[in-house]
């Protein structure tokens, strides 16, 4: 799923200083599942805002709605009826997508309450990592199933550098080479014959690169 | 004696079966070339060739190609190091032009640093290739005559001696010797180690590199750093990643009376050591912010006057 992170309170109140109404977004999706854009997110952010904004004398009044999914014009549109000319500005609690879902749908001012971080999983109960780099053209099968692209700090692909140092990577103690990761498994799988290979360059054109990527269905398009 | 690939002298020496020595300058974090040039009349007549480091701990220096046109000017023999942490395979192919015009025959391809470790820990690293992807790139551009894409260079192809480095201090241990032997498979021609404190690993890893024959296929150039003080030396076994300093080599730094002595005394026994070990070609310098000790270390290993 795509992990996100609240902005901090201070941050997002000061994004919407001028307004007096705020619509207050959040997302159903991946944000809810990470705990950082969901309805209770989003409750509790909009009654922070509410209470600073009082302290200030220059009450704000919050209208809160979560959609199932902000990356969906489906859902999107189940907004229209919030969206009254009264209303300053939009918060999306969702990620950057949910974000620019919204202000490409209404002529407001849309901004967004959380920084998007990563595609990742939830390792322990409040704890994420990122395990993918979105580079579209997974390489996992010659990895063992671990993503060098994303997890090492080189993005090495014929891995480790100089800088693996027992089993910990040289840009923290807290990181796990992913090189190191990568041999124990292909050793454990006895496949380490496969890692002297050398793997070639990336065509890093299947990754960021040239205006947003678009994966196209003909299977599925509706007329 | 094989036939020389390219012009450059530390080929002609290794071919020649000359133990060679290689040294390093840092450029500075200036624009001026002065320290440069003093350092090249100091170690030239001393080393074989010297390195010039690429933004050494992804700190902001004068570049390595603009500090090797120093060193041609001034009568070196330049090793330009080149990391693929700062520049995209474009980049990396246009400076390889760009240093072999002005005369420049010898590249080392290294991963570099992590850019969180030096003075711009907020830049944006690229690694759009490796470090032996960028080795098979130089030995595309020379013996294939090709770019990376597989256009063909028409005329004036680069030919760069081609150097890789190899940490044997660094982990998976089992694995730094096939590592090795990837490069050596991906065109390096030479070898330059990690700092060498550990004689015993060292040891053990040319073993193995024995064993796979690769000592005959890669002239190996075994790294040594002389220790100024006991307090550089906690600081190479504690802070710098990939390194590993016993405790008796920081025990001689802390009971020496002259510390720098002791650490100049160490490095020669290295160097020493080195010469025995079958495989080891020559020995690579790294006295780092200390260039000037180098001629005194080369003298005391016995490896003065050096061959032309």
């Amino acid at each position: 799923m795509i992990i996100a992170e609240g902005k901090p309170i201070a941050e997002v109140a000061e994004l919407i200083k001028d307004a007096k109404k705020v619509l207050m977004v959040g997302c159903g999706g991946c944000v809810t599942v990470c705990l950082a854009g969901g309805e209770k997110e989003t409750g509790i952010l909009a009654s922070a805002l509410r209470m600073l904004r009082q302290q200030q004398d220059n009450p704000l009044e919050t209208v809160e709605v979560t959609l199932t999914r902000q990356c969906d014009p489906e859902y999107v549109e189940m907004l229209d009826k919030y969206v009254t000319d009264d209303i300053d500005c939009i918060v999306s609690l969702a990620c950057g997508v949910g974000v620019q879902f919204l202000a490409e749908r209404y002529p407001k001012w849309v901004v967004p309450a959380l920084n998007t971080k990563f595609a990742g999983g939830t390792v322990k109960h409040g704890q994420w990592e990122e395990r993918c780099g979105l580079c579209g053209e997974c390489i996992l099968y010659r990895t063992g199933g671990i993503c060098p692209i994303i997890r090492c700090s080189k993005s090495i692909l014929n891995g480790p550098c100089g800088g693996s140092q027992n089993g910990k990577c040289e840009v923290s103690p807290e990181t796990d080479c992913a090189w190191q990761l990568i041999y124990d498994r292909m050793q454990a799988l006895g496949k380490l014959d496969m890692l002297l290979e050398i793997q070639p360059v990336k065509d890093w054109s299947k990754a960021r690169d040239g205006g947003p990527r678009r994966v196209v269905r003909e299977d599925v398009m509706i007329s | 004696m094989s036939e020389p690939k390219t012009e450059s002298k530390l080929e002609r020496l290794l071919n020649e079966g000359r133990f060679v020595v290689t040294g390093e300058i840092g450029p500075p974090k200036h624009a001026g070339g002065d320290g440069i040039k003093h350092h090249v009349e100091l170690l030239k007549n001393h080393v074989d060739a010297m390195n010039l480091t690429d933004n050494q701990t992804a700190i902001v220096r004068l570049s390595s190609i603009a500090a090797a046109a120093h060193v041609l000017a001034a009568g070196g023999e330049p090793v330009i190091q080149m990391t693929v942490r700062d520049r995209n395979r474009i980049a990396l192919q246009s400076d390889l032009l760009g240093a072999y015009s002005l005369g420049v025959r010898n590249v080392l391809c290294l991963s570099g640093d992590h850019q969180s470790f030096g003075n711009h820990p907020t830049a944006k690293n690229v690694y759009d290739i490796d470090s032996i992807q960028l080795v098979q790139t130089v030995k595309g551009l020379r013996d294939e005559k090709k770019f990376l894409c597989g256009e063909e260079i028409k005329e004036h192809e680069p030919r760069f001696f081609i150097g890789a480095v190899a940490n044997p201090f660094g982990d998976p241990f089992a694995y730094r010797v096939l590592r090795l032997e990837k490069k050596v498979n991906a065109g390096a021609d030479f070898i330059q180690t990690q700092a060498i404190f550990d004689m015993d690993r060292f040891e053990k890893f040319m073993a193995m590199v024995r064993e796979r024959g690769l000592h005959k296929r890669v002239k190996i150039l075994a790294g040594v750093m002389p220790l100024k003080s006991v307090g550089a030396a906690r600081y190479m076994q504690k802070s710098v990643s990939g390194m590993i300093v016993p405790d008796p080599i920081i025990d001689r730094m802390k009971g020496a009376g002259d510390p720098k002595a002791e650490g100049v005394e160490i490095c020669v026994e290295q160097i020493k050591h080195l010469q025995t070990i079958e495989g080891v070609a020559g020995v690579h310098i790294m006295a780092v912010m200390w260039e000037d000790i180098i001629p005194t270390i080369v003298e005391k290993a016995g490896l003065y006057p050096r061959p032309k």
